[in-house]
């Protein structure tokens, strides 16, 4: 290789790196975040939300295939929408919270699909009962920060979540949308939002 | 002729008078209930039927506009006729007015209604548990109101018939209207 093309080919690598510099989104920002659910209750739709959860993400656009992401939620800190609905749903017939404190969610593989889609498929393990499941996932970012962003349906009895008097489905349905949004911040983030940079203009 | 009801005015008295006991008993006591699919239902059918009777309502006061109830005995004092007339206002406006409640508070609660789990009513209020808690307290009140009503009503029809002997209860009842003629 001549030194005029080496310096080229280094020219354009240099170049490249500062474009599509790789970055690892690791940091997730709770309050800047959500995982919630609805579902049907005699035909009627019902919004609940998961209070309290932690990810363990990593995350780079370059290498999606690398990413790691484990997420727990905290089951006791479920809001069903009501009171008395989250009373019962700590019992034994549904999440059995005492016993089964923790949802956990572990990806198996990220594919990527293009156009800021990916496919995450996982185990999803509610009430010592594993599932595999797959979430369509899109991921968007500006700069240091990303956003994943996605919803799927699992069926409640797949992992005996209303049983007894609650297991047919005609008061309760069986599928429970849930749809997740999680911000999160690059390691090269700043640790406030305030100092953004904006986002280069390129000629 | 306004000396007699309409059937349809019949129809409407008899089956809402049905309905509305039904949702009272109803109401009373799914509330009691601990939470299990049963009492979901049992909301959810108070809810449809509530719902029903709200739109009965206001089909029978059209048809009431359309068609005037005959009017009273001449023997009623004037008080009388009066208090016959505010009982039957607040009649119809508590079979108003306490679907309405229930409504609002169910959205209020963030319990959609959703009429024969089909047709969805929007919510017009907002999730809110204290304004939730308020409705539900001014639809049971308003609910115990009602009974007092209702017992007046049976009470004065009742009077009508065995005291004064006028024929204020059989006017309104499906088989002696065609017999009785005076």
């Amino acid at each position: 290789m001549k030194p005029w093309s080496r310096a080229l080919v280094l020219s354009v690598m240099i170049a490249g790196s500062c474009n599509v510099q790789a970055v690892e989104y690791r940091h997730i920002q709770i309050a800047q975040s959500a995982v919630t659910f609805t579902y049907q209750q005699m035909g009627v739709t019902m919004e609940g939300t998961f209070g309290q959860w932690v990810a363990d993400l990593r995350f780079d656009p370059d290498q999606p295939t690398a990413a790691q992401v484990t997420v727990d939620v905290d089951l006791a800190h479920i809001d069903t929408g009501s009171a008395e609905g989250n009373t019962e749903v700590a019992g034994k017939a549904w999440l059995n919270t005492p016993t089964f404190p923790t949802a956990r969610f572990v990806a198996k593989s990220v594919e990527p699909l293009g156009d800021q889609r990916y496919t995450v498929t996982g185990s999803l393990t509610i009430k010592g009962r594993t599932q595999n499941i797959v979430i369509p996932t899109t991921f968007t970012s500006q700069g240091p920060i990303g956003v994943f962003a996605g919803h799927f349906t699992l069926h409640r009895a797949d992992f005996a979540i209303g049983e007894g008097p609650w297991a047919a489905f005609d008061v309760v349905a069986n599928d429970i949308q849930i749809q997740f949004r999680m911000t999160v911040h690059a390691d090269t983030a700043p640790s406030t939002t305030a100092h953004l940079p904006q986002p280069q203009s390129q000629p | 002729m306004t000396s007699r009801y309409t059937a349809t005015a019949k129809v409407l008295h008899w089956l809402m008078a049905l309905l509305l006991l039904g949702l009272l008993a109803l109401g009373f006591y799914m509330q009691e209930l601990p939470l299990s699919p049963q009492k979901l239902q049992l909301y959810s059918w108070h809810k449809w039927a509530g719902v029903t009777v709200f739109l009965l309502v206001l089909f029978r006061l059209a048809w009431r506009v359309i068609h005037p109830p005959p009017p009273l005995p001449d023997h009623m004092p004037k008080v009388m006729r009066l208090a016959a007339h505010a009982g039957h206002a607040l009649l119809y406006g508590l079979m108003l007015a306490i679907p309405l409640s229930g409504w609002l508070m169910s959205s209020a609660k963030g319990f959609q209604t959703v009429w024969f789990g089909v047709l969805p009513l929007p919510d017009l209020v907002g999730k809110n548990q204290e304004l939730g808690n308020l409705l539900q307290s001014v639809h049971e009140n308003l609910n115990l109101l009602f009974v007092a009503v209702i017992v007046g009503h049976i009470g004065a029809a009742l009077k009508h018939h065995f005291i004064d002997r006028d024929d204020v209860l059989t006017r309104i009842l499906p088989t002696c209207s065609t017999e009785k003629k005076s």
